[in-house]
């Protein structure tokens, strides 16, 4: 099966919560809430040490969720992920390698960039998603799935 | 409080992702396969956060200086490189295989899904190496 459910109320008020930790990033220390930016400036070659304890700080945030999620639920969220090693670990590198040679990822331009109607952002969004698109389309339809 | 502003402000962006289906890679790969089982529920994730950032940014950028902080550290690019579309291109490609982006695969590490946990380390090994390809023409490290 390869439906999913299709969760409106959900989504939006997931992405409510994304825009206001992005506005209150911004509010207390005048940042862009990009998760790429924020975890690829804490590793080498060039380690961003002034801003670091801040860095990790957000990332702790993150991490805190899955354990409050249980905490609260009992039970951790659906969801299915492909059993493939090799393909996870070359989506992986390309996510990373792509997120950081774009200079951003989903929550950087997809959110924050085009909230503040950067060109940059805006293109790198439309390429993001049509390539996402493509990739798909050729590992359901033509490689078969 | 710097701290404790910036812990909850991962707290309510990584429940965020969670909550709206970010971090289950079938629903974000259905998103993206609009030729077949379709989901647009991820549309909504990206309306309901620039619904609540692009008034939120406008307010916040009406004072002269964040809490925190002496200014405003915003990127400030407008070019369109090639670096730019590349990058996003890789990206795209890796988001469309793995259903994975580095917000969700960060936040759902320590519900320890075996994929996530080859995903992650697979992610920071290519950002080390985009890093290092960067580095020599790129200015600004800490922008």
């Amino acid at each position: 099966m390869l439906e999913t459910e299709f969760t409106p109320i959900a989504s939006l008020l997931g992405g409510a919560l994304i825009g206001l930790s992005a506005v209150i990033l911004m509010a207390s220390h005048g940042k862009v809430a990009g998760i790429s930016g924020i975890v690829s400036r804490i590793l080498p070659p060039v380690v961003d040490t002034k801003g670091m304890p801040q860095g990790l700080t957000f990332i702790s945030g993150l991490l805190l969720v899955p354990p409050l999620w249980f905490a609260v639920f009992g039970q951790a969220p659906v969801t299915a992920i492909s059993s493939n090693i090799m393909l996870l670990g070359v989506a992986g590198i390309l996510v990373g390698f792509g997120s950081v040679l774009g200079n951003g990822c989903t929550s950087g331009h997809g959110v924050c960039g085009i909230s503040r109607l950067s060109g940059r952002s805006m293109i790198a969004t439309v390429t993001f998603m049509v390539f996402g698109v493509v990739t798909v389309f050729i590992l359901r339809h033509l490689v078969g799935g | 409080m710097r701290f404790l502003t910036t812990l909850f402000a991962g707290l309510l962006f990584g429940t965020g992702l969670i909550l709206s289906g970010m971090a289950n890679p079938k629903k974000v790969q259905n998103f993206l396969d609009i030729f077949g089982s379709w989901d647009p529920s991820l549309a909504f994730v990206m309306g309901g956060a620039i619904l609540v950032t692009a008034p939120g940014f406008w307010l916040v950028q009406k004072r002269t200086s964040p809490f925190f902080h002496d200014v405003f550290q915003l990127p400030a690019r407008n070019d369109i490189d090639a670096r730019l579309v590349t990058g996003a291109a890789i990206f795209g490609v890796g988001w469309g295989l793995g259903g994975l982006c580095p917000g969700p695969a960060v936040t759902s590490l320590l519900f320890f899904t075996p994929g996530v946990l080859i995903f992650v380390p697979a992610m920071l090994v290519g950002m080390i190496l985009a890093k290092f390809i960067a580095l020599p023409s790129r200015k600004i490290v800490n922008a």
